[in-house]
């Protein structure tokens, strides 16, 4: 028994075994090209391991963790973003001096944070791996502490985020007394059954709290556009991907019926409405393009909380649909910021992409396409993660959700136009130095472009997948 | 398979003429033609062996599965209407390429990419009878209009192209929320999702959720169209478009609504497209007037001709909702001609502005002496669109005329107010640009050999259509029978409208 649920635990054990040697490896010799490639190969060892272990599921290990097909599924794309973040930051990196190694050390520490949030059925996974992926958070966002914004940015969700723990921890507190577990499932059948709804009902708000936070959906979002400008490309690029990924599964596991309190729904709907709408408006008036990014996030987060609130057979689907959708679009999108980033500072003013397409076709192509993305324009895969949602919104008659959904992502439309305008627009006269593409980037910019047309095109076989693993949930 | 061939063309095409840019300038322009020829002669040949036994309704067809969890195919067909969008698709197509031929000059390889790959949407559209890829096709033909506009257009295009973006995909975006309620409405009955247009035909709705869900279909349409209040992105994206831009807007993208309307919105929701005939064709009728006399009101040459349009096609509305036969032809009449003499216009204004750089009337006049073969065909297509008798547009509006005549006496005189206005504005028109004397001394080239190619083309369709329209009726009277054998709106009970 122990060795199987060892063998379960695979990913989770290669994942920390890498930070491990990681560590040791920079202690050993201090090299920029050893670390990312040791990281690297410890997050594909990780990977392909996940395939290794489908034959063991469903297996709960302990009563903290469940390795089933939801898990897994989610493993793979946290592990495979957060690789994707490695070869995006190798290139960002190399052009600073100092010490760059402990970047992959956190990266590697926040991913298994998150790899355990989304294994955990269990208050103590839940909260260890939420501040595995803080703490090492923390770190990685004032990486650059010489920089104007980066220690505001880290000391702000250095703040917010222990705050937000504390919230977390006394809601959970209060679950506790009322239901006396800490098992997400026997918190669900005694709070379906009505009793002491009085202390579960808090306890949900302040542990929603926590999570919100994390999301960073309104009105918790205030870090959120600090953050993904003070922080350097490739960490905006893991706090906004791989990051929320791993809270948004937890969410689903934790909440998995959110129409049967009546009260939860309630408090979900006013969060994801202002979310769509706080998102969308705030970010009309950025000229900063990582803001714009923050702010479209905050109303993605809105669009995903829409589908999760659905409840119907459609929603765990939709969800996890569209955070694929997301996570490959908003990789394009800060990888495109990350190559186009100098020493001085990230490429993240308008003013930096002005007539990029007429100098670098390409990359102002992947970018437009990753922006398309992102405000739902068909033959990409953000299309049909949108369709996926209004579907699954439709299919359980949550007309007011999808009508805000509908126009506020119009809103949205206008400030992701502005961007592919100035993209389009005549080049300024002075010449900007392009920088040149190494071979890590251009694969992972290229698969990503290349996976964004696919899954917009024929979608099937992503969904197919989807259906079958994340099917055995529930 | 052809039709799949129709829209890879096409798609190649713009790609091919994408990388042609860069050896040469002239490269991609035939890249351009052949490859639109190419399709015409496709189209031709499904339109000359066309033969329906009893059971078909299709011509020819394509499906495939496509995302078989929701129940999507990808299924592309084709039968008389369809025919002839695409006719019209390919004719203007080619004029397209041709007017930009001088007047663009500069990115060249990405234009004739958009170009291509705006009519590839188009030419979707028109083939698409699985409603998520109509929306798919609806969505994607947008993005390179956007670009033609954005960065060929003039003065204002930044404006024009997001004004003209946000109208659309709002109400697409609309248009897909009814599309996915219909389907759930069919599944709850039926059991079956599907998004496939045959089979979501004849679904009965709950009370109250049919008109709804027409209505977003409708608002879809009607923006495209356009329909009076919601036309107020067309007059800017007409104006700031290139040439080009402006044939395709005018010629095929309002046509997208027209046939929208006639496929989905009535024949899916016919009670509700019933209930809806009152409010649709007053709507047609202030579409008409409203056009003719802000029409009459410009100073700017091209933004006159983008109002026409906004008359004209009120009648392309009201004959649809007239729904009768006569009514119908009619509607099909005038979005075909209305295609040919406003694209027509829109080079001719295209040609002038390139020769003397301003659209503005009252820095024109006087041109007959200087350019008579120009002006000779502007005064042809303005009598074209004022409905002269000989000429196709006149036989599509008199046939919508008599068609609504039959539901709505009150509505149909109203109507003919403006066909009344309209030589108003046509004939002001001529008289401020092209008579009277010469004030500015202007001193330009008349129709180069090419221009007068594109001219000839057009004044032969308009003449053709205008004095033997049986063909494009013969070619749309199957697909009507079938229109209206989902639809049996009971003319009688429309009678009693004022």
């Amino acid at each position: 028994m122990i060795a199987t649920d060892t063998l379960a635990l695979l990913p989770l054990l290669l994942l920390a075994g890498t930070a491990v040697v990681v560590m040791l490896g920079i202690a050993a010799k201090r090299s920029h090209e050893l670390t990312a490639a040791l990281t690297l190969i410890g997050l594909a060892a990780s990977f392909f391991s996940v395939f290794g272990v489908t034959p063991l599921i469903p297996r709960q290990v302990t009563s903290l963790l469940l390795i089933d097909g939801y898990a897994l599924f989610y493993l793979g794309l946290i592990i495979a973003s957060a690789a994707a973040v490695v070869a995006l930051s190798y290139q960002y990196f190399a052009k600073h001096d100092g010490q760059r190694e402990e970047l992959y050390l956190l990266l590697v520490l926040a991913t298994l944070g998150c790899g355990v949030l989304v294994t955990s059925v269990h208050f103590v996974s839940f909260l260890l791996g939420l501040e595995v992926l803080s703490i090492s958070l923390y770190g990685m966002v004032a990486y650059f502490t010489g920089r104007g914004h980066a220690l505001e940015a880290g000391i702000k969700y250095l703040i917010l985020a222990s705050a937000s723990a504390g919230f977390l921890l006394f809601g959970m507190a209060l679950i506790y007394a009322a239901t006396g577990t800490m098992a997400f499932s026997g918190i669900r059948n005694l709070s379906l059954g009505g009793s002491n709804l009085g202390l579960v009902l808090p306890g949900i708000a302040l542990s929603v709290t926590g999570i919100g936070f994390k999301l960073g959906v309104v009105p918790f979002h205030l870090w959120l556009p600090d953050v993904y400008q003070g922080a350097p490309a490739p960490v905006a690029a893991f706090v906004a991907t791989t990051s929320k990924t791993a809270v948004v599964a937890l969410l689903v596991r934790y909440v998995a019926a959110p129409r049967q309190l009546p009260a939860l729904f309630l408090l979900f709907s006013i969060i994801a409405i202002a979310s769509m709408c706080a998102g969308n408006l705030l970010a009309l008036r950025q000229n900063n393009v990582k803001r714009v990014l923050a702010y479209s996030s905050i109303a993605h987060f809105g669009y995903i909380l829409v589908a999760f609130l659905a409840g119907s057979t459609m929603a765990a689907g939709a969800v996890a649909f569209y955070l694929v959708a997301y996570t490959v679009t908003i990789l394009t999108a800060f990888g495109i910021v990350t190559v186009l980033s100098t020493t001085e500072g990230d490429a993240a003013d308008l003013e930096d992409y002005q007539g990029l397409f007429w100098r670098r076709p390409l990359l102002a192509s992947v970018f437009t396409a990753a922006l398309l993305s992102l405000a739902g324009i068909p033959a990409t895969v953000g299309f049909i993660g949108k369709f996926y949602i209004v579907a699954s919104g439709a299919n359980a008659s949550a007309w007011p959700l999808i009508l805000v959904l509908v126009l506020t992502s119009v809103i949205g439309l206008f400030y992701y136009l502005r961007i592919v305008v100035t993209l389009f627009s005549a080049p300024p006269a002075r010449q900007v130095s392009m920088p040149k593409l190494d071979w890590g980037s251009t694969v992972v910019l290229g698969g990503l472009a290349v996976l964004l047309v696919w899954f917009g095109v024929y979608p099937a076989p992503l969904l197919t997948l989807i259906r079958t693993t994340i099917g055995r949930l529930n | 398979m052809i039709l799949i061939f129709l829209i890879t063309i096409l798609l190649l095409g713009g790609i091919l003429a994408g990388i042609a840019a860069r050896w040469s300038t002239c490269l991609p322009r035939w890249i351009s033609l052949a490859a639109i020829a190419v399709d015409l002669a496709f189209a031709a040949g499904i339109w000359s062996h066309r033969s329906l036994s009893a059971s078909q309704t299709w011509y020819d067809e394509v499906d495939w599965n496509w995302i078989p969890s929701f129940g999507i195919h990808f299924h592309l067909a084709v039968d008389g209407l369809s025919l002839l969008m695409l006719m019209l698709t390919f004719f203007l197509g080619t004029v397209a390429v041709l007017c930009s031929w001088t007047e663009i000059r500069e990115k060249i390889g990405f234009f004739h990419f958009n170009l291509m790959w705006v009519l590839a949407g188009i030419v979707s559209v028109f083939l698409a009878v699985d409603l998520f890829l109509f929306y798919f096709a609806w969505e994607l033909m947008l993005i390179p209009m956007y670009f033609l506009i954005v960065i060929w257009g003039h003065e204002r295009r930044v404006y024009a192209a997001t004004k003209f973006f946000l109208f659309t995909q709002c109400s697409g975006l609309l248009m897909l929320i009814s599309i996915l309620a219909l389907c759930f409405i069919h599944h709850q009955t039926t059991g079956v999702y599907t998004f496939e247009y045959s089979q979501l035909l004849g679904t009965t709705f709950p009370s109250g959720a049919e008109l709804a869900i027409m209505l977003g279909f409708f608002v879809a349409f009607a923006v495209k169209l356009p329909v009076v209040p919601l036309h107020t992105w067309l007059p800017d994206a007409h104006t700031e478009a290139p040439t080009a831009g402006s044939v395709i807007l005018a010629g095929l993208l309002l046509k997208t609504g027209g046939y929208g309307l006639l496929r989905f919105a009535i024949p899916l929701f016919p009670r509700a497209a019933h209930e809806f005939t009152p409010v649709a064709l007053t709507l047609a009728v202030i579409g008409i007037i409203y056009g003719a006399v802000t029409a009459f009101s410009q100073t700017d040459l091209k933004r006159l001709v983008a109002y026409t349009s906004v008359s004209h096609l009120g009648f392309v509305l009201l004959g649809i909702f007239s729904w009768n036969a006569l009514a119908l032809q009619g509607a099909i009449m005038t979005m075909i001609c209305h295609g040919l003499s406003t694209g027509a216009l829109f080079v001719l204004v295209g040609g002038l502005q390139e020769r003397i750089h301003t659209r503005d009337m009252d820095r024109m006049g006087g041109l007959w002496t200087v350019a008579p073969c120009l002006s000779a065909a502007a005064l042809f297509f303005s009598l074209a669109s004022l409905g002269l008798p000989g000429l196709g547009d006149f036989v599509g509006e008199f046939l919508v005329l008599l068609g609504s005549y039959k539901v709505s006496v009150g509505l149909t005189v109203l109507a003919t107010l403006g066909i009344l206005a309209s030589t108003f504005y046509a004939l002001r028109m001529m008289q401020r640009a092209f008579f009277g004397p010469n004030t500015n001394s202007w001193r330009l080239p008349d129709l180069t050999p090419r221009e007068g190619l594109i001219m000839t083309a057009m004044i032969l369709g308009l003449l053709w259509l205008g004095f033997y329209p049986q063909p494009v009726l013969n070619t749309f009277a199957p697909a009507m029978d079938n229109l209206q054998r989902e639809v049996q709106m009971p003319a009688a009970a429309l009678r009693r409208l004022p």
